[in-house]
């Protein structure tokens, strides 16, 4: 496979696997929307999710070596920071980036 | 709404680092519209990961999206084509957007839905190809940028926060997730995910008629 096969080989599947997950609830579970688990589900799956996938972002840290992750946890807490007081989206996640860059690319922390 | 255009360049000035031509960016924000996937993607492409994997990874990566889709099965009516463009623009921004605002007056509530779908592919359509044009035009330092994808999370996280206020899914889903860092690393996120709503479910069956 040469690379722009490869890459448009790789850009369907995603498409199909990013709607196949879109798309399952409605096909297989709609008439059980009522029920008290998927409710429940519902409910408490995406929090739980979407503090997996903050870990899964951060997996590559070792906190056993030098920065000790100072730079991803530095960064974080500004963009946590600034969310919980402001909310704005596009300035939380723009100063966090913008300061974790400078750090990476000054080493200023390494 | 507007967090999609510089999210999206931020993607575009990382996918077109890999050396593919900029309107690959537009194609995968067109067909693919998955931010996180597609993020991720550029991991994957870098180490010409092989299909199943990709497939393994986009299916674990958006497996919430099964239950963001579980959550709104009330919510969409529309039929046809209509409904099925609502679905497969249920991005995490689109989810997050239709469960925290209502429609204003007299606004049909299906349309509603349809508008902030489409605008947000349009903002995320224009962020990746601006993204990808400008990296391929200026030659940018781009170490770092991936930090974006952990801030859009944690921003997420917040949003879910605020409007669960309950500490027990945030608990269940930190051991999971350490659980399938310490045991798995690169793989954790479907050991992760499964082991959190596992725990989800037996948290319902204990607590017997919450929900």
């Amino acid at each position: 496979m040469n690379g722009t096969t490869y890459l448009i080989a790789v850009i369907g599947v995603m498409t199909a696997a990013t709607f196949f997950t879109r798309v399952l609830p409605f096909a297989l579970l709609r008439n059980m929307a009522d029920h008290p688990l998927l409710l429940f589900l519902g409910r408490y799956t995406p929090p739980a999710i979407m503090t997996i996938l903050v870990l899964y972002s951060l997996r590559g840290i070792d906190l056993t070596a030098a920065p000790f992750g100072a730079p991803e946890l530095t960064a974080s807490l500004i963009t946590v920071t600034l969310h919980l007081w402001l909310r704005n989206t596009l300035l939380s996640i723009f100063s966090g980036t913008a300061f974790y860059m400078f750090v990476v690319q000054t080493g200023v922390f390494i | 709404m507007f967090g999609y255009v510089p999210l999206g360049m931020a993607f575009g000035i990382l996918f077109q680092d890999l050396g593919y031509p900029w309107y690959f960016a537009t194609l995968m924000g067109l067909f693919v519209f998955a931010g996180a996937a597609q993020f991720m993607a550029i991991g994957l492409l870098t180490a010409q990961a092989g299909l199943l994997e990709v497939a393994v990874s986009t299916l674990a990566l958006n497996s919430r999206h099964i239950f963001f889709g579980l959550s709104v099965l009330g919510r969409y009516r529309a039929r046809g084509l209509k409904k099925a463009y609502l679905i497969f623009g249920l991005t995490d921004e689109t989810y997050s957007l239709i469960t925290s605002t209502e429609p204003r007056g007299q606004q049909n509530e299906q349309d509603y839905y349809l508008i902030i779908t489409a605008l947000n592919q349009t903002y995320w359509l224009v962020g990746c190809t601006l993204g990808a044009v400008t990296g391929s035009l200026a030659d940018l330092n781009t170490a770092g940028m991936d930090f974006a994808l952990t801030a859009l999370f944690l921003v997420l996280l917040i949003e879910q926060w605020k409007k669960i206020r309950e500490l027990f899914p945030f608990a269940i889903a930190m051991f999971s997730g350490m659980f399938g860092i310490v045991l798995f690393r690169e793989q954790m996120l479907l050991i992760a995910i499964a082991t959190a709503i596992v725990v989800l479910i037996l948290q319902w069956r204990m607590s017997g008629t919450r929900a």
